[in-house]
């Protein structure tokens, strides 16, 4: 075993891990995962910071744990381990959204507990760790919730800026003292519908950029 | 009864699982290119939905909540297990999904090979486990109360991802820019589909 060459920690290859899934393997706009929860936080950027940095713990954790406990998971139960794996781990941090950032956690309410259901953390399990080594499971596991977390700061940026007129609760539009002009917020921003079309728009802008991830039909 | 009424127009219209909290989303998107499938899928989650909620329900009252295992033993009254109830209703999610594939597979094997890959990954559908996390939230006091929430959040999530199927295969004779086509036209026509059905935001029976 001790002369087994061994790829160092940050290689290319696994820097790569990393920064795919922040642009052309984008789990939300590219794999098309983990939308369920990812809209309904977006109305503020404080929710939806919190809600990417638990995301981001909860697959970089399962990633590692699965691929450590990979060969001794039955293939038929696999996805009961799996989900027994993320519940713990989703446990641990409803609590610890709660002892610390209380009110925050009263706003993303049961969105916390749908982390369990987030189909990024599901798909990178069974997609990646389960044919990976812990370490760039890990490494896999903090891109994709830094692609996730990526793409809920831009919608939440948008709607928070537009619909209430303020960055992470800084009321910018005041300061600038645009109501004075008749500047109105645009009330429509809030609503949950406008997070599916701005998401709609963000993949527009994307692929119109990288033409080789348009879809034929 | 009124009651009950009121919970089931409003799971399906101002509180659709689909419009106004985006939850099943990843299957909604994937399944819905064709009326049919879309259709054996919506009936397979109203179906998980119709049971897990009274399920968990039971499960809430008699086991979890604050005060809930009192029937055991006068000492457990200030017993709070609730942080408990993310793995235990996954747990009866996933089991009944189980079940429900089992069934499936005996009584319809043609339905069955039609949702193919579908059916397991109902457990990890959102709306499922958020139906019940929000009956949890929500604090509906009768089993009756729960079912009806179930099975109302069920056919509001089944006609929305039929109507999205219906017009995804209009779509396909309409010309979209080719940066939008697929994922991001279906994107943009649930977001106006969602602002239509604010429309019955408001509506108290």
């Amino acid at each position: 075993m001790e002369n087994v060459e061994k790829e160092p920690l940050f290689s290319a290859k696994y820097k790569k891990l990393i920064t795919n899934p922040l642009g052309l393997d984008n789990p939300i706009t590219v794999q098309v995962l983990g939308i369920c929860s990812a809209l309904a936080v977006t109305v503020k950027m404080k929710p939806a910071i919190v809600m990417a940095i638990s995301v981001t713990v909860v697959v970089a954790l399962s990633n590692m744990i699965i691929a450590f406990m990979r060969k001794a998971i039955p293939g038929r139960i696999r996805i009961i381990v799996q989900l027994v794996v993320i519940a713990a781990l989703v446990i641990i941090v409803d609590q610890f959204l709660k002892a610390f950032a209380f009110d925050v956690s009263k706003q993303l309410s049961v969105f916390v507990g749908l982390i369990i259901t987030n189909c990024i953390i599901m798909g990178r399990l069974e997609a990646f760790a389960m044919s990976n080594d812990p370490w760039p499971s890990f490494l896999d596991g903090i891109g994709n919730g830094a692609g996730y977390g990526l793409i809920l700061i831009i919608v939440s940026f948008f709607r928070e800026f537009l619909g209430s007129g303020s960055i992470m609760g800084y009321p910018v539009m005041e300061k600038l003292g645009l109501y004075n002009f008749g500047y109105e917020d645009n009330g429509f921003m809030i609503l949950p519908p406008m997070a599916l079309i701005t998401v709609g728009l963000i993949i527009w802008v994307q692929r119109s950029r990288n033409k080789s991830l348009q879809e034929t039909k | 009864m009124e009651n009950l009424i009121n919970i089931f127009v409003k799971s399906i219209f101002i509180d659709n699982m689909i419009f106004a909290y985006f939850l099943g989303m990843c299957s909604y998107l994937a399944v819905s290119k064709t009326v049919k499938t879309s259709v054996g899928l919506g009936i397979a989650v109203t179906f998980v939905l119709i049971i897990t909620v009274p399920v968990n329900f039971l499960l809430e009252e008699y086991l979890l909540k604050k005060g809930a295992l009192s029937w055991l033993n006068e000492s457990f009254v200030t017993l709070d297990l609730s942080f408990l109830s993310f793995i235990m209703f996954i747990a009866v999610i996933a089991s009944i999904t189980q079940l429900v594939e089992m069934v499936i597979e005996k009584f319809s094997p043609s339905l069955y090979n039609s949702l193919g890959i579908f059916l397991p990954l109902i457990a990890v559908n959102c709306a499922i486990l958020g139906a019940s996390l929000f009956m949890q939230e929500r604090e509906y006091e009768t089993i009756a109360e729960a079912t009806v929430f179930g099975l109302g959040s069920g056919i509001g999530w089944l006609m929305a991802i039929v109507a999205l199927a219906a017009i995804r295969e209009k779509m396909r004779y309409s010309n979209v820019p080719a940066p939008l086509r697929g994922l991001g036209i279906t994107f943009i026509l649930t977001g106006l589909m969602g602002i239509a059905f604010m429309s019955f935001l408001g509506i108290k029976l």
